[in-house]
């Protein structure tokens, strides 16, 4: 609470919470959120009539598809993670930002790589890596504005007036950290003009570092900072602590420790050494302890308070998050297995289990964020409409079981009809005929993804009513409560 | 394989940094009172969301 001595008078004059940013980037995610799934549908639809976009080369699906990656994870998930890590980190450090002038700069030096992105990829100015398409001038923008962010969040805790970082914030933290030397090391390339570049590495060295870089992406964007927001914003929105406190700290460490070299079962069966896809496939094994820990300690929040549930669309969002989590990390890890990976590798069961990751953990994770960050940015305790939130959150779910089951399905049976051979050892089946039979599967798939953007656009309805009809006020930071 | 004498070493030193800010933070006491933490982040903002609430009524 406000220093009771100074009076209500300071509410006002005293320091404020930098909401700005926070505000901007919620805004932003949605926005890109919207637009990224809307390419997801398109390459979806290109899948299923592959003459949808007239063989316009700029629209063509090799074009489109990093379009759509970058969108989805880059400025729709960094968007909602610059939001939230700004947001939490001045909460439980109960301080503003440090330098907010340049926290202003990673908003818009963000927003630019976005357009330079959305640019440069349909062009066909592309490194060629998975995640990591875009050409070298955008790299280092990218590692400025990554710097910045650093500066920003390390700052404001190290200006914390609370003793204890809280644990979203070490989780926040690592991933910050952890995605600046990926970037850095992964896109090391030797430019030939502005829009062109070879990359320093060459051969299976290429693709070690490119999937050393791929998985701990994976694994420290879209899983470690996805995890900071759920370990604030589940407790908050259930109001109820963390099921154990001490659990989550040992989640932390032992998912930093074991993370770095799960990459190479990506590379399963190629001209990587065995050894190191072994390493590989042991460490992935060795993450379900971590990752299924976490789970359970964020779902268990609600022990007790199961009814929540029940009229509380923000959490069903956010608890069902957990569970799709749970199931990817178990799905990974199996799928590392080189016997498994020999039938799973190149089907739609890897697009299946990268959806069942990025849809259900990441995607749903980040919307019942922004569905209690955004009200907060304008004044408001709650979104415009509660039960457009529990429509979204229905459309959203049966437009992920309707694609990851679809994709399960293809992806077995083109590795069955791959591998399928006559006594003579000749194939079964010609590679066309798994592509005829998958069809389908592909119909599903975008009907699928298609509710899946219907429910991102009642979300985009729902928050430009809330910003439309709130008002903002900046909140005094409250003095600190005798600590211990 | 040259790119393992990169990738590798890269890691174990990664192992160290983490174990040196593990250690760090053990040193700070970071740890020492953890029950009591996780409950903190709903006293201190709850009073705020109230606050705001009296300031606009009716949202």
């Amino acid at each position: 609470m406000v220093n009771p001595a100074a009076g209500a008078a300071t509410a006002r004059t005293g320091p404020v919470y930098d909401d700005t940013v926070v505000r901007n980037f919620a805004l932003a995610a949605v926005l890109w959120g919207v637009v990224g799934m809307l390419v997801g549908v398109v390459i979806a639809a290109q899948l299923t009539w592959p003459e949808l976009t007239f063989g316009i080369p700029w629209l063509s699906y090799g074009r489109l598809r990093p379009l759509h990656t970058n969108a989805v994870i880059f400025a729709f998930g960094g968007c909602a993670l610059f939001a939230s890590s700004y947001y939490v980190v001045q909460r439980t450090c109960q301080v503003q930002l440090f330098l907010p002038k340049l926290a202003k700069f990673t908003f818009w030096g963000w927003q630019l790589v976005i357009l330079l992105a959305a640019v440069s990829l349909p062009l066909g100015f592309t490194q060629g890596k998975e995640y990591a398409e875009l050409e070298w001038p955008i790299d280092i923008l990218i590692a400025v504005v990554w710097v910045a962010y650093a500066v920003v969040f390390f700052g404001t805790l190290g200006t914390r007036k609370v003793r204890h970082i809280y644990v979203a914030n070490w989780f926040f933290g690592a991933f910050i950290l952890t995605v600046a030397l990926l970037h850095i090391v992964n896109s090391a390339a030797i430019p030939v003009s502005m829009t062109k570049s070879y990359s320093v590495y060459a051969g299976v060295q290429d693709a070690m570092v490119q999937w050393w870089y791929g998985h701990n992406a994976v694994g420290f964007f879209l899983t470690a900072g996805f995890l900071g927001m759920m370990y604030y914003f589940i407790p908050k929105q259930a109001e109820r602590p963390v099921y154990s406190y001490r659990l989550s700290i040992v989640h932390f460490w032992a998912l930093i420790f074991t993370y770095m070299w799960a990459g190479p079962h990506h590379l399963h069966y190629t001209a990587l050494p065995d050894w190191a896809q072994s390493v590989g496939m042991v460490f992935s094994l060795v993450l379900l302890a971590p990752s299924w820990g976490g789970m359970i300690n964020g779902i268990m929040t609600l022990s007790g308070a199961w009814h929540k549930l029940r009229d509380d669309p923000i959490l069903k969002f956010l608890i069902v998050s957990l569970s799709f989590y749970g199931m990817s990390t178990f799905e990974g890890p199996m799928m590392s297995i080189k016997t498994v990976n020999a039938l799973s590798h190149y089907t739609d069961w890897t697009v299946g289990h990268v959806h069942s990751g990025a849809l259900g953990w990441v995607g749903l994770v980040s919307m019942g964020t922004l569905y209690y960050l955004i009200p907060r940015m304008f004044g408001r305790t709650k979104m415009f409409s509660t039960r457009a939130i529990e429509l979204h959150f229905w459309i959203a779910t049966i437009g992920i079981v309707l694609y990851i089951a679809a994709m399960w399905i293809a992806g077995v049976m083109q590795g069955l009809m791959w591998r399928a051979t006559h006594p003579d050892g000749t194939l079964v089946y010609s590679f066309v005929e798994s592509v005829k039979a998958t069809y389908p599967f592909y119909v599903i798939r975008l009907l699928g993804g298609l509710l899946y953007l219907s429910g991102m656009l009642v979300m985009a309805w729902n928050v430009v009513k809330t910003a439309t009809s709130g008002n903002y006020q900046p909140l005094p930071i409250p003095a600190v409560a005798a600590h211990a | 394989m040259d790119i393992l004498y990169l990738l590798i070493p890269m890691s174990i030193l990664g192992v160290f940094a983490i174990l040196g800010v593990f250690a760090w933070a053990l040193h700070l006491g970071q740890f020492d009172d953890l029950e009591r933490e996780g409950e903190r982040i709903l006293s201190s903002d709850a009073a705020l969301d109230a606050d705001q609430d009296a300031r606009r009524p009716g949202l």
